[in-house]
């Protein structure tokens, strides 16, 4: 059991078990929460896959239309490409950034920032400049709807990598880190259980040795005991021979109680 | 990252002379005082390296916020499109005017529809 799957190389004490099992509490909490960030992502990132593809979808149609209204300029004015393309020296038309926070990922969103600028007011002074004016606020819109795409488009590929991220952190708790913790905990405690039952083994043994000194020590003193008392009435009887008197039985009986005592007391 | 973006404001293109003209007369144009321009007019005789190069270097400055390009532009240089992963600048494919949008061409339609055929 304890051998199965890679564990922590960690010492089997309790310790290490207390600490290995608040190890596993994080990660589940790590999990669970990571789960749920990944959650919060996705639908958000859903949302703005089905806002990316119908954004795309609407900048072909302004851009068909911007450059319908181009077409017109070339008409009425003739070929302005150049012209223009020397004027341009300070955008007017610029993008903002701003932040916004989908649990803990910072999401940039782009803001038109147009400084109403005076650039290209002599173009088409001679003819068309009503043209032009036109093709100027539908080219604005137009990048409007680019600028919305764009940060859509960005808030897509962080999302995407984000997401990715996270999948990768919750798949490696679940499947790497929380295994190799219930495999540690599992072994430290079937460590735990052995010591347990290697020690309840000791303490038996030990008991039983002293138990058998015990005995042994009781069956000698038991012996000398009875070998001391003989010699007693031995010598009691010697004396009751010496004596003959009636007394001297009661001092062999005396002196065999002694002996007795002696062997309670121990 | 969260700086990296802060000072990021101006809208590059690559693109053939009429959206040029168009996106310019926007006010997106925007020269430094370097005399580094914020556009390129691709035509026919435009070299493919000019290109490349005018790509890496858009997507390398540090206040191009926005990077457009026309869809038949991206085409030629399309290694060099697919393998751009970056979030700033985010790279948008443009239509043009001869050349109508096709979202199945879209690097990052692509990836989307990758997403929701899953």
């Amino acid at each position: 059991m304890s051998g199965t799957g890679s564990r922590e190389n960690v010492f089997a004490t309790r310790m290490a078990l207390t600490n290995t099992k608040l190890r596993l509490k994080g990660a589940q909490t790590g999990h669970s929460l990571l789960a749920k960030k990944r959650d919060a992502l996705t639908t958000r990132f859903r949302a703005i896959l089905r806002k990316v593809d119908e954004a795309k979808r609407k900048m072909g149609r302004v851009m068909q239309l911007a450059s319908f209204s181009m077409a017109e300029v070339t008409y009425a004015t003739g070929d302005i490409a150049y012209l223009v393309q020397e004027q341009a020296k300070q955008a007017t038309f610029r993008v903002k950034a701003k932040q916004e926070n989908v649990s803990g990922v910072v999401l940039p969103a782009f803001e038109v920032d147009r400084t109403v600028g005076s650039d290209f007011n002599l173009t088409g002074l001679g003819r068309g400049g009503q043209q032009i004016m036109k093709a100027k606020e539908v080219y604005a819109k137009a990048i409007e709807t680019l600028v919305e795409l764009a940060s859509l488009q960005t808030a897509f590929t962080i999302l995407d990598e984000v997401i990715r991220a996270t999948n990768r952190r919750v798949n490696a708790i679940e499947h790497v880190i929380m295994p190799r913790l219930e495999n540690t905990i599992k072994y430290i405690m079937s460590e735990l259980d052995e010591m347990d039952r290697e020690e309840f083994f000791r303490l038996k043994k030990v008991q039983g040795k002293k138990k058998r000194d015990t005995a042994a020590r009781d069956a000698e003193k038991q012996a000398q005991a009875d070998l001391e008392s003989e010699a007693d009435i031995q010598d009691g009887l010697t004396l009751a021979i010496k004596e003959a008197d009636p007394p001297s039985e009661g001092t062999a009986a005396t002196d065999l109680l002694s002996g007795k005592d002696e062997d309670i007391i121990f | 990252m969260t700086t990296a973006f802060k000072d990021r404001n101006l809208i590059a293109v690559i693109g053939d002379e009429d959206s040029i003209t168009g996106l310019l007369l926007a006010g997106i144009g925007h020269v430094t005082d370097h005399g580094k321009k914020n556009f390129l007019v691709v035509d026919a005789k435009t070299q493919i390296q000019t290109i490349e190069a005018t790509f890496q270097e858009f997507t390398e400055r540090k206040d191009i916020a926005i990077l457009l390009i026309n869809q038949h532009i991206a085409e030629k240089i399309r290694p060099t499109v697919d393998k751009y992963q970056q979030a700033f600048p985010a790279l948008l494919e443009i239509p043009s005017k001869d050349h109508p949008y096709d979202p199945s061409k879209d690097s990052i339609l692509k990836r989307v529809q990758k997403l929701f055929g899953e």
